[in-house]
């Protein structure tokens, strides 16, 4: 007689596989199989740990590298322009070493942005539970993984324990329906979904997304929907593992080799959703119209597709998301009713983890090529990796950026987040359009207004020196 | 860590939505390597104007909410980074709690390892909690005990916080120290999971 098995989805599944203990109340204690450090949340949860006289329980499942307040110009050094980020990296490097946590340092060809170079060293493998002190941790979850940011706290907590407390989420399945046409991307679709369903749809829930298009998508493209799972509210993206996958995976340093391969794989392919399983929640999008996106306001909620308009807050019904609207218009000096395609950029930036991987280089590349920048955008390139980088180099895509007037930068989160910091930062005031996922007040400067998009939207935008629909740009040229 | 079991005080209302941590703890506002000397840094962006000088305008910086313990806030506050100090600066400021319809995932388990209390409540309900709000009577009592929020004008509202997380509250204990209680489970864990799944370490 066969057991009944109950019909599981792929995050039930690797949640069930990590539980440690039920302390009851929906609390459970949860088996963290990878960790990964950077310099800033890190060089807190080592100096914490030091200073308690705590050991590091399992080293050899812990990394680190650094990419946070790392400088990006060519010829840096362990110095930053964010005040204080000195001792951030100082600390860190001091205090990593002696633990014999594997360290990727800024001389390391493997170094870069942790959401980058964690797929891209088979370090974050199907079926693990995976976090890092940075929210965007989340991007890993597109190898199939069960992977979300923590605090410097939480992060010692792992460090001591190898676990973390956890109560487990709803599931969610995101059905992204029909294949994107030539010029949209990953980036548009999570940012469809995200104005679609707001910065808080995905609140209280794992993410898995799903459909016709994300099997399309490269694991590039998959990393960068998992990515903003975050700014849509999710506690985790996820997207089950398939022969992209495995053949992504394949041969990548700290991926299995050999039969330890062959009996991973096999246990790999169980962990897709089963058929019949059940999410708590349903949601779906269509791809197949979808327009190339840009962000409008300070959420990337506030985000349509270039064939719209900008909407009116007026006919927002819930008094505080009104408010938020018109106070977001305000600060980009943005009109309502007139569409954001012809708008004017001072700025253009391709990096970040949502979107610094070798396939977004090659799109923004393909549009830039033979073509210069606007001599009015100040246009920078930072790949997410240092392997990025070389493999662009290799191809000849730095003398497209260059060619075209773009600054071709070192590896790290850059202009995504140190103008936040005191940091490298845009000039105040001016209109970035960017290839990240943060539209914040101040991202990416003093009052500078940031509007995001994918890369060859940027690339695109930087060209005609204001904001335009890649997909017509690209015809006319 | 302080416990909280009832703490009654000044609550400002900052009903926006989506308070992101860029906006709690903007980073230029001297992120050291510690955990704690970040009052200064709350809101900063929102608090001071170019000159430097207080916002008059910013609610915090108003005589009626001056000394504030709780900040009733809209929908998705915390959401973005997941900086740890944006909620030491809400609890080096004197926030010991945060009210809103929702919170970001990340903000909620750090709020929980600092004692902070983050309170879910329906968006109606946060409504009503900030239109009774007054510079005359701005005073709420939060009550993890009894879990409940007792508003200015005396209305009860109940709110849930998980069984393990209150308890740490409640008694203010460190999580790390509690975990490792558990030492003996974690190393029967890693035996049998390395057995089923020996890539996972190194085997």
């Amino acid at each position: 007689m066969s057991p009944i098995v109950r019909s599981r989805t792929l995050f039930d599944k690797i949640w069930d596989n990590h539980i440690v203990a039920d302390l009851g109340d929906g609390a459970f204690l949860m088996h963290i199989d990878r960790h990964f450090l950077n310099e800033v949340s890190g060089a807190v949860s080592l100096k914490e740990l030091d200073r308690r006289e705590r050991r590091v329980r399992n080293p050899e499942l812990t990394f680190g590298t650094v990419d946070h307040v790392l400088e990006t110009t060519p010829g840096r050094g362990m110095t930053t322009r964010m005040p204080g980020g000195d001792d951030f990296l100082s600390e860190f490097v001091k205090r990593i070493v002696p633990h014999k946590i594997s360290f990727f340092d800024i001389n390391d060809p493997r170094q870069g942005i942790v959401h980058v170079i964690a797929p891209e060293l088979g370090i974050a493998l199907p079926g693990m539970t995976f976090i890092s002190g940075d929210s965007h941790t989340c991007t890993v979850g597109a190898v199939g993984a069960f992977a979300f940011g923590v605090g410097s706290s939480d992060s010692e907590h792992a460090l001591v324990t190898q676990t973390l407390v956890q109560t487990k989420p709803k599931t969610m399945r995101v059905n992204l329906n029909g294949v994107a046409m030539k010029g949209v991307y990953a980036k548009d679709v999570i940012l469809a979904l995200i104005g679609k369903y707001g910065a808080a749809g995905g609140t209280g829930y794992a993410v898995e997304f799903a459909g016709e298009a994300v099997r399309t998508f490269s694991m590039a493209g998959r990393l960068t929907l998992c990515n903003m799972a975050v700014e849509f509210g999710g506690r985790a993206g996820m997207v089950a593992p398939d022969d992209v996958t495995f053949s992504y995976l394949e041969g990548r340093e700290f991926s299995p080799k050999g039969q330890a391969w062959r009996n991973a794989l096999a246990f790999w392919r169980t962990l897709p959703s089963d058929p019949e399983a059940k999410f708590d929640l349903d949601i779906s999008l269509e791809c197949a119209s979808l327009a190339p996106q840009v962000t409008w306001g300070t959420s990337p909620e506030h985000v349509i597709g270039v064939d719209e308009v900008v909407p009116d807050p007026a006919r927002t019904m819930n008094v505080v998301s009104r408010a938020s609207q018109e106070r977001a218009l305000a600060y980009g000096g943005i009109q309502p009713g007139k569409p954001l395609v012809g708008l004017e950029v001072t700025g253009a930036f391709i990096g970040s983890c949502t979107n610094s991987r070798i396939d977004d280089l090659r799109a923004a590349a393909e549009v830039l090529r033979g073509q210069k920048v606007s001599s009015s955008v100040l246009s920078i390139c930072v790949p997410g990796s240092t392997a990025v980088k070389r493999q662009a180099e290799m191809e000849g895509l730095d003398r497209i950026f260059l060619d075209a007037g773009f600054q071709w930068r070192e590896s790290g989160c850059s202009l995504c987040m140190s103008g936040a910091t005191g940091g490298e930062s845009f000039a105040a005031n001016s209109r970035v359009i960017a290839s990240t996922n943060r539209n914040f007040e101040d991202r990416q400067g003093p009052h500078v207004r940031s509007h995001l998009a994918s890369p060859a939207t940027v690339a695109a935008s930087a060209i005609a020196g204001r904001i335009v629909d890649v997909r017509t740009f690209a015809r006319a040229q | 860590m302080i416990p909280f079991v009832t703490v009654e005080g000044i609550a400002a209302p900052l009903l926006q939505a989506n308070i992101d941590t860029d906006q709690i703890t903007p980073g230029h506002t001297g992120m050291k390597v510690q955990k704690s000397g970040f009052a200064a840094g709350l809101f900063f962006n929102w608090r001071y104007l170019a000159d430097g000088s207080a916002n008059p305008s910013f609610v915090l910086n108003q005589p009626a909410y001056r000394g504030a313990c709780f900040v009733v806030a809209g929908a998705n506050f915390g959401c973005g980074s997941s900086r740890e100090f944006a909620v030491w600066a809400l609890r080096d400021f004197g926030i010991r709690a945060v009210l809103a319809p929702s919170f970001g995932a990340i903000f909620t388990a750090n709020c929980y390892t600092n004692g902070l209390l983050p309170v879910t409540l329906p968006e109606p309900d946060i409504a009503a909690i900030a239109a009774a709000i007054t510079p005359e009577n701005p005073k709420l009592s939060v009550s993890l005990q009894d879990s409940v929020v007792v508003s200015p004008d005396a209305r009860v509202y109940p709110f849930r916080v998980p069984a393990l997380q209150r308890e740490r509250l409640l008694e203010g204990l460190d999580p790390i120290d509690h975990t490792r209680k558990r030492e003996s489970l974690i190393a029967a864990f890693q035996e049998k999971d390395a057995a089923l799944h020996p890539w996972v370490y190194w085997r």
